[in-house]
C-alpha cells in the first residue's frame, strides 16, 4: 500500500524504455554518458522518476534531447545547465551544491561530527570523575575492606550495596 | 447491519479507549489495584470492540456490500476473494482501521502480558498506549469513517488499482503496521519510564523484545513492498528513494539504532537517555509517515493521498504526542543517573558510533524528504531530491557503519583490545579485499562502487562467521567441545549472527545487481529472439487469456543460455476492464540467484506488417540476494525474540521492587 505512490504513474507509464535501441547513440562512450546523466534526470511530468525509467512521452523527448547534446559534445555540465535553463532546477535529481542546498549536503556529515564530538567532550567530562573516588567512596570501600579482612558482625551495614548476587 | 455494528464497534473502541486513559492515570495516581486491572480490562474491550468492528467491514468486502460507500471505492464483484478482502486495507479508511487495531491490540498485549512489569509502569504505560488509540481511533470515527453508507447503492463497485491486486500487496500492509504500530508500545513504556522516573536494565530488557517484534515485522513489510515494487513496476527498480519508502524507512532505521542502544541500557546500564530518546523517537516516525502518507503534502501521486484537512488533523496528533513526549523527556532526563562508563575502545562505543551513523541516516532520509517542501517554502524555487543525493550521502554513512559492524561484537564490554579484534579478522579482511579486486576485474572498472560493496558485504558476513566460530572456539578447542557450545549458544547470538550476515547478503545483492545489470529490447515476431547478456530469447507464441477481471495477452518466451533450455517464460499483459487500466505482468526466470526478467509490451506493427510485439528482457545478477537479505535479517530478529532470556522476562535486576516469575520447565 505503502508503494500505492508508484501505482499510479506506472499504470500510465509501465516500465522503462531507455535501452531501446533506436534511440542510442553510434559511440558507446557517449551513450554511456548518456545513460548516466539520464539517471539524474528528472521526468518533470511524472511522479518521482527518472526520464530513465519513464515511458512517458516527454521522458523520450528528454532523452533525444540529452543524446542530442552529449552527442555533439557537450560536458555533463553544459547539459545540466541547459535543461535547468528550460525547466527549473526542479529537474535535477541531484540538488545543486549551491548556497540554498548547502544544509541539505552537509547536516549528514555535520550530525556524525556532532555525535563524535560530543562522544568525545562526555568522555572527557566523565574520566576524570571516574579515575577518583569521592571522599564518601572512599570511606565505604575501607568498610568494605575492614569487613572483608575479619569483622563479618558487622556486615549488615554494608549490605545491599553491592553485594554480588 | 453489518456497517452499523462495525460504526458502533469502532465508537464503542473510542470509549473504551479514553476509559483506559481515565483508569489507568487515576489507578496509578491512587496505588488502587482494582482500577489498575480495570485499565487492563478496557484494554482488552478496546481491542475486542476494534476486532468486531474490523471483521464487519471484511464482511462488507466479502459480500460486496456496495451501500458502503468504501467498498464501492475500493472493490468490485469479479475480484478474486484474496483481493477482496485486501481491499479492506487497500485504501485510507480500511487501512486507518487497520493500524487502530494494531494499535489497541498491542495495548491488550501490554495489559495481558505485562505480568512481569512493575505494576506502576505498566498501568501508565497502558494509560499511553490508550491515549495513542483513543486519538487515533477519534480521527478514524470522525473523520474517516469507512462505514458510511450511499443511498442508492450503485450496481457495482470501482474495484482495487490493478497494480494494488497481488499477492505480494496482500500481506505487505498488515506486517509493515504491526512494524509502525509495535513501535508505539516502546514509545508508551518510554514514557511511563519517564513519569515513574525510572529506566534500568530491567526497563531496557522490556523494550528489548518489542523493538525487536515491530522491527522484524517492519523489516517483513518493507521488503515485499520492495519485491512487488521490482516485479509489478515492470523495470526492475526495487528501491526508489520515494517520499512514501522512507516515509517507512525512517522509523526502521531509528529502531535499528534503539535495538542497539537497548543491549547497552541492559547490560551496562548506560546510554539511558538516549534509549529513552530513541524510543520515543521511533513511533514518532511511525506516525510522520504516516502524515506524509496520507496528507499529500510531498509530490507522490497516491491511492491514499486524502484531503490536507485530514492530513492536518493528523500532524496535530504527531505535534501534540510526540510534542509532549519529548518534553516530558526534556522535562525528566536530568534526573535519570548516568550509567557504566566505557573506555574509548569497547563494545559501548562500537554500539554508540552505530548509533551515530543510523541517526545522521535516518537525518539524511529526513532531509531529503521534506528539503523539497522547505526550500520552496522559503524561496519559492521548486527543487528535486533524487536517488543521486540518497547515494552520495546516505550511502557512505551506512557504508561507514558497516565497516566498524563486525568489530562491535568482537569487542569486550567496557575496556577491549582493539587490535586483538582486528587481528581476528584477518580473515573476513583478506576476503573482502579479494572480492573487491575481483570485482573490478570481472565487472568493468566503471564499477567502482559494486567492488566496495563486494567487499562491505563479504566483510560483514565472514565477520560475523568469525565472530560465531570464536564463540564456539572453532578451531581452537576440540569438535566435541565446540558442539557441546555450539548448542549452548544463547539464541540471541545466532539472531545477531543472522541480522549482521543478512546485511551482507543484502549489500551484495544491491551491489551486483545496480552497477552490472544488462538489459535489452526489441520488437520480436513470432519465432524472433533477442539477446541479453549471455541469454537468447526467443518469442515463441503470444495467446488471449481471459482472466478472474482482466483480458490478458499472455506471450511464452524460450529463454535458452549456449543452446540449453534454461525455462519458458510467460509474461502478460492485463487490461482490466473495471477501472480502464493496463497492467504488465513481468515473467521472472531464475538462474541460480540471477533472474531474468522479462517484459511483454505493446503490440506493434513488424517489419513485414505482421503483428509483432515489444520485448524487454533484463539480466538482474545476484538479484535474488536483494529480498533474501532482508528476510534472513527478519529471520535473525526473530530467532533473538525467541532467547529464553527474553521469554521469561528479566531475570533480577532489582529483585527487591518485583517477585520473579518461575522459569518455564
Amino acid at each position: 500500500m505503502i508503494r500505492a505512490a508508484l501505482a499510479v504513474c506506472a499504470a500510465l507509464l509501465l516500465g522503462a524504455a531507455a535501452p531501446e535501441p533506436s534511440e542510442r547513440l553510434p559511440d558507446p562512450a557517449a551513450e554511456d554518458r548518456a545513460r548516466d546523466l539520464f539517471k539524474e534526470i528528472r521526468c518533470v511530468v511524472c511522479q518521482n522518476e527518472s526520464i530513465d525509467d519513464s515511458e512517458a512521452a516527454l521522458a523520450q523527448d528528454l532523452r533525444r534531447l540529452v543524446r542530442e547534446q552529449v552527442g555533439a559534445g557537450r560536458s555533463d555540465g553544459e547539459v545540466r545547465a541547459y535543461l535547468v535553463d528550460r525547466y527549473g532546477e526542479f529537474i535535477l535529481l541531484r540538488p545543486t551544491f549551491s548556497p540554498a542546498n548547502w544544509l541539505l549536503w552537509a547536516v549528514p556529515f555535520l550530525i556524525v561530527l556532532a555525535g563524535v564530538g560530543g562522544l568525545w567532550l562526555s568522555r572527557r567530562g566523565r574520566a576524570g570523575a571516574a579515575e577518583v573516588l569521592t571522599a564518601e567512596e572512599e570511606a565505604r570501600l575501607q568498610r568494605v575492606v575492614a569487613e572483608v579482612r575479619g569483622a563479618p558482625a558487622q556486615s549488615s551495614q554494608a549490605s545491599g550495596t553491592g553485594t554480588p548476587r | 447491519m453489518t456497517a452499523e455494528l462495525g460504526a458502533f464497534a469502532l465508537a464503542l473502541a473510542l470509549a473504551l479507549s479514553l476509559a483506559q486513559v481515565g483508569l489507568g492515570a487515576v489507578g496509578r495516581w491512587r496505588a488502587d489495584p482494582a482500577l489498575q486491572s480495570a485499565a487492563v480490562g478496557a484494554a482488552v474491550g478496546a481491542s475486542l470492540a476494534i476486532a468486531v468492528s474490523f471483521a464487519a467491514l471484511t464482511v462488507a468486502y466479502v459480500t460486496s456490500d456496495f451501500s458502503v460507500a468504501n467498498v464501492v471505492a475500493n472493490s468490485h464483484t469479479d475480484k478474486p476473494l484474496a483481493y477482496k478482502i485486501a481491499g479492506v486495507w487497500g485504501n485510507h479508511e480500511g487501512s486507518l482501521l487497520l493500524w487502530c487495531f494494531t494499535l489497541t491490540s498491542f495495548g491488550a498485549a501490554i495489559g495481558l502480558f505485562g505480568g512481569g512489569l512493575p505494576v506502576g509502569l505498566r498501568t501508565v504505560a497502558l494509560a499511553c498506549q490508550g491515549a495513542l488509540g483513543a486519538l487515533f481511533l477519534a480521527f478514524a470515527l470522525f473523520t474517516s469513517n469507512p462505514f458510511e453508507r450511499v443511498s442508492p447503492a450503485p450496481f457495482e463497485g470501482r474495484s482495487l488499482n490493478p497494480l494494488l491486486q497481488d499477492p505480494a500487496l496482500v500481506l505487505h500492509p498488515p506486517f509493515l503496521y504491526v512494524g509502525y504500530v509495535g513501535f508505539s508500545v516502546v514509545f508508551s513504556l518510554a514514557v511511563a519510564a519517564l513519569v515513574e522516573g525510572r529506566v534500568d536494565a530491567a526497563w531496557a530488557r522490556w523494550v528489548r523484545p518489542w523493538t525487536l517484534f515491530a522491527w522484524s515485522m517492519l523489516t517483513i513489510g518493507i521488503t515485499l513492498g520492495s519485491f512487488w515494487a521490482y516485479y509489478e513496476l515492470g523495470w526492475g527498480g526495487w528501491w526508489f528513494w520515494d517520499p512514501v519508502e522512507n516515509a517507512s524507512f525512517m522509523p526502521w532505521l531509528i529502531g535499528t539504532a534503539l535495538l542497539h542502544s537497548a543491549i547497552v541500557t541492559e547490560k551496562r546500564g548506560a546510554l539511558q537517555a538516549w534509549t529513552v530518546f530513541l524510543s520515543i523517537a521511533a513511533f514518532s516516525f511511525s506516525m510522520l509517515g504516516a502524515f506524509l502518507v496520507r496528507s499529500g503534502v510531498l509530490t507522490s501521486v497516491h491511492a491514499f493521498a486524502v484531503d490536507p484537512e485530514r492530513g492536518m488533523v493528523l500532524l496535530a496528533i504527531l505535534g501534540v504526542t510526540a510534542g509532549a513526549a519529548f518534553g516530558l523527556f526534556a522535562w525528566r532526563v536530568p534526573a535519570l543517573k548516568g550509567g557504566g562508563l566505557f573506555a574509548p575502545v569497547s563494545r559501548e562505543s562500537a554500539l554508540v558510533l552505530n548509533n551515530i551513523f543510523l541517526t545522521a541516516a535516518t537525518a539524511t532520509v529526513l532531509l531529503g524528504t521534506l528539503y523539497p517542501l522547505i526550500i520552496e517554502a522559503v524561496n519559492g524555487r521548486p527543487i528535486s531530491v533524487g536517488p543521486p543525493y540518497f547515494n552520495l550521502t546516505f550511502n557512505p554513512l551506512m557504508a561507514a557503519a558497516c565497516l566498524i559492524l563486525p568489530l562491535g561484537p568482537l569487542l569486550a564490554w567496557k575496556r577491549a583490545d582493539a587490535a586483538g579484534a582486528v587481528q581476528r579478522l584477518w580473515l573476513a579482511a583478506l576476503i573482502a579485499l579479494g572480492a573487491a579486486a575481483l570485482s573490478l576485474l570481472v565487472l568493468s572498472p566503471r564499477s567502482a562502487i559494486g567492488a566496495v560493496g563486494a567487499a562491505l558485504s563479504l566483510w560483514l558476513i565472514v565477520g560475523s562467521l568469525v565472530e560465531l566460530a570464536e564463540r564456539v572456539k572453532l578451531g581452537r578447542a576440540p569438535l566435541a567441545e565446540v558442539r557441546r557450545r555450539l548448542g549452548g549458544l544463547p539464541r540471541g547470538a545466532w539472531g545477531t549472527t543472522l541480522a549482521h550476515a543478512g546485511l551482507g547478503v543484502f549489500i551484495m545483492g544491491a551491489a551486483i545487481e545496480t552497477t552490472a545489470k544488462a538489459e535489452s529490447a526489441a520488437t520480436l515476431q513470432l519465432g524472433g529472439a533477442l539477446t541479453v547478456a549471455a541469454y537468447r530469447v526467443e518469442l515463441q507464441d503470444v495467446t488471449a487469456v481471459d482472466g478472474p477481471n482482466y483480458l490478458a495477452e499472455r506471450a511464452v518466451l524460450r529463454v535458452t543460455k549456449n543452446g540449453d533450455e534454461i525455462c519458458r517464460a510467460q509474461p502478460e499483459r492485463r487490461f482490466f476492464p473495471a477501472g480502464g487500466q493496463t497492467t504488465t505482468e513481468v515473467a521472472l526466470c531464475g538462474y541460480g540467484l540471477d533472474d531474468l526478467y522479462l517484459v511483454l509490451g505493446e503490440r506493434a506493427a513488424g517489419a513485414d506488417g505482421g503483428p509483432a510485439w515489444r520485448v524487454r528482457a533484463y539480466w538482474n545478477p545476484l538479484a535474488k540476494l536483494i529480498f533474501i537479505g532482508p528476510a534472513i535479517m527478519a529471520l535473525g530478529g526473530l530467532i533473538s525474540l525467541s532467547d529464553r532470556r527474553l521469554r521469561i522476562g528479566a531475570p533480577a535486576g532489582r529483585r527487591t521492587q518485583r517477585s520473579l516469575r518461575p522459569a518455564p520447565a
